[in-house]
């Protein structure tokens, strides 16, 4: 059965991908969604299974590499992160594919698209049930290729194809130092497969080893290492920049990849290398740290967006955030929850806003929108459910794991805890202002559109929108309904089994009351003041970005990121290339290499043309001079 | 009184093939020049037989001499006969035309 679910989305894609032309576009949607709704369901019973009766197994397809000590197998490796995470991944990715045939039924290119879909499934389907981190490695690069893939789907865009490089090259930054990251591996332990690493970890715990001159703690630099490609996945604060540029793609595509799926590849990475970062307090905090700057910084640069897409990519970027310095204060559980219920809120909201972008003919400008709430009331009602749950309104599926995260890290009890937690619980008040800025702004107030009559806006068609109500269900009640098995004291322990280590048991007290009411009234009280600033009173936004102009500047230019790396490694880089190219390459290889030769040979032969000039007594000539000298050597001789 | 002998027939035979030789090369003008400068080269090479015979008292040199001029005579035929062929399809023999080998 593990194999169908893995194997059904590649057949998918191939089929798709190579006869999709001859079997023609319905065909290729229908047999993609069919063949990756099996694999959804078949994980679910999967999911059940493990949960039941803590079902575990590790299927090895075949031997992939088998040289000296290096032993890797493809393998199927199901436990709990695994289940959860093929549910969260065919899941998503079943309705996505079905989505897109509603919202991809004008694009040419139809049986292209589904095929990358089914691949990067299959791609993600590897990552998760690996049971080694060279397939862990094969998954992480397939996915990042079909991200790319897909960002620059509409190829004739440019900037969609300037997109999709930037996405890859960044990813190659982070990919650089989790390569690094398994190579230390392997040099420490002479294995790359899970069980083995995990097992061995105490005895390396004291090793020192000097990296870059610098003598560091084995455990500290392995997990920096890994930590460096998740960073790079997750869209981490230093390696965001490629995140909110990946919005160029296809929404179906955003909501699948760049929300729900792959770039949770990282927290799942660090999740699942728990017996790695348990002994490295050191690592833990700089996760913290990252998760919390990343979360804060993403939230801030929301509040000014105007991309109906790209707000909600800031978000995506803030939640991942979130995760990780849920992992970093140790509460791994907790960050798969939280993982789990984004996939559901953050895809819903993405495909939501997809529906709007669909009724406003690919406009996503939310200044160019507003007051369609009565027109789209299937879409406003799904979106404001996902809103609802993303912000942690109480009771939906957000309010639950965002707040076990702040939680959690208030319990951690240390500086870097009691920080988190206050970053954490700021930022949830801004995901909120800027959640329901969204909602205001593209639902509510005047109707701004001078292009589409607000009387000729019409609802998506229903196939888009069934997806979005399964997605909603899931939005409500995940939260409740697996609180206890992902969080709960004992029952999460007994459910997670091998799969997460604690090396010392999670905190079972309370934060004080107060404490825990801060988060949720914070984010109810913004709802009206969102509505108060958005829609009853805009002047006095207005007057505040008008006394607050630098700040606003330095928020709309996203902290100036791109503009620093442009200066710092863009520029430099270009100017490094462009000298080596036109310099080194042109003026000196060339020059005298392939370039001076066949110049040398040219002439050469010109000379040589000469000497063939037809006249017969001159070839007479030539030959009685050979034949004297020949003759002249063979006497002196 | 000089006495004639073996080394001044070899001398004009020499003479006369250097002579021969140079007249190929040379000679930029006219292709039946060049068709006399071998048949000059044949005839210092006949001189030299029939001193040779002479000199080493064996008639059958001058007997080769004899199958020599009769080569160069029909040889000189077919080359004239190939010349005025020429003629008629290039409209000159004049050697610094014809250079149809270039390369």
């Amino acid at each position: 059965m593990e194999y169908y679910i893995l194997f059904l989305p590649l057949i998918g894609a191939f089929i798709s991908g190579f006869i999709g032309n001859k079997i023609g576009d319905k065909f290729s949607e229908i047999i993609t969604s069919l063949l990756v709704s099996i694999s959804a369901l078949l994980s679910i019973y999967i999911f059940y299974q493990v949960v039941i009766e803590n079902y575990e197994a590790n299927l090895i397809i075949f031997k992939w590499i088998n040289s000296g000590s290096l032993d890797v197998n493809w393998s199927i490796k199901i436990d709990a992160i695994s289940a959860v995470m093929l549910v969260v991944v065919t899941l998503v990715s079943s309705i996505v594919h079905i989505y897109s045939i509603g919202y991809m039924s004008q694009d040419p290119h139809k049986p292209r698209f589904m095929a990358y879909l089914s691949l990067f499934t299959f791609a993600m389907l590897t990552l998760v049930t690996s049971d080694n981190f060279l397939q862990l490695f094969f998954g992480w690069e397939g996915v990042g290729l079909c991200s790319y893939f897909l960002i620059g789907f509409w190829f004739k865009k440019e900037s969609a194809n300037a997109a999709a490089i930037k996405a890859f090259l960044v990813n190659r930054v982070g990919d650089f130092g989790f390569a690094l990251g398994i190579f230390l591996i392997f040099y420490f332990f002479g294995t790359v497969n899970y069980d083995e690493v995990f097992q061995q970890i105490t005895q390396i715990t004291d090793k020192k080893i000097n990296f870059i001159g610098i003598s560091i703690n084995s455990v500290d630099l392995i997990c920096l290492l890994l930590f460096i490609g998740a960073m790079g996945k997750s869209a981490q604060i230093f390696l965001h920049t490629w995140l909110p540029d990946a919005m160029e793609g296809p929404t179906p595509v955003s909501a699948l990849i760049h929300a729900a799926t792959m770039v949770t590849a990282g927290v799942f990475l660090v999740v699942r290398c728990s017996p790695i970062y348990e002994y490295s307090e050191l690592a833990l905090t700089v996760i913290t740290i990252v998760g919390m700057s990343t979360a804060f910084f993403a939230a801030t640069v929301a509040l000014v967006q105007n991309d109906i897409k790209k707000i909600i990519a800031y978000s995506t970027c803030s939640q991942l955030g979130y995760m990780f310095f849920a992992a970093g204060v140790g509460a791994y559980n907790v960050a798969m929850f939280h993982l789990f219920t984004h996939a559901f809120f953050k895809a819903l909201l993405f495909l939501g806003s997809g529906s709007v972008i669909h009724s406003f003919k690919n406009e996503q400008d939310i200044n160019q929108m507003g007051g369609v709430w009565k027109s789209l009331p299937y879409t406003y009602a799904l979106m404001i459910i996902g809103t609802l749950a993303l912000t942690g309104f109480p009771f939906l599926s957000g309010f639950y794991s965002k707040d076990a995260i702040i939680e959690f890290a208030y319990l951690k009890g240390t500086n870097v805890g009691y920080y988190a937690a206050g970053i954490g619980v700021f930022t949830a008040f801004l995901t909120s202002i800027y959640s329901w800025r969204l909602i205001f702004k593209t639902f509510h107030g005047s109707y701004n559109n001078n292009k589409i009559k607000i009387e000729s806006m019409h609802e998506s068609p229903l196939v888009m929108l069934l997806p979005l109500v399964i997605l909603a269900i899931g939005a409500i009640a995940s939260g409740y309904l697996f609180k206890n098995l992902f969080i709960g004291y004992e029952s999460s322990y007994e459910f997670w089994g091998q799969s997460i280590k604690f090396l010392e048991p999670l905190s079972q007290n309370h934060p004080p009351s107060w404490f825990l009411f801060l988060t949720p009234s914070l984010v109810t009280l913004s709802i009206p003041l969102a509505f108060y600033l958005f829609v009853k009173n805009k002047n006095l936004v207005n007057q505040i970005v008008e006394t607050n102009k630098p700040l606003y500047i330095f928020l709309t230019k996203k902290w100036y990121f791109d503009e620093l790396y442009d200066v710092l490694f863009v520029n430099s880089f270009k100017f490094l290339g462009k000298f080596f190219w036109k310099k080194i390459d042109g003026s000196i290889i060339d020059r005298f290499g392939p370039d001076g030769i066949s110049n040398l040979i040219k002439s050469l032969s010109v000379k040589a043309v000469k000497f063939q000039n037809g006249f017969i007594y001159q070839y007479a000539f030539v030959m009685l001079i050979g034949f004297s000298i020949l003759l002249t050597f063979l006497i002196i001789k | 009184m000089l006495e004639i002998g073996l080394g001044h027939y070899l001398t004009l035979g020499a003479i006369i093939f250097t002579i021969g030789v140079v007249g190929i090369f040379l000679n930029r003008k006219n292709i039946i020049v060049i068709l006399m400068s071998v048949e000059l080269i044949l005839l210092a090479v006949n001189i030299n037989l029939v001193s040779f015979s002479i000199f080493i008292n064996d008639l059958s040199g001058q007997i080769f001499t004899l199958f020599i001029l009769t080569v160069a005579a029909a040889e000189a035929a077919i080359g004239l006969a190939i010349i005025v062929a020429y003629y008629r399809n290039a409209g000159t023999i004049r050697v610094e035309e014809i250079d149809k080998l270039k390369g």
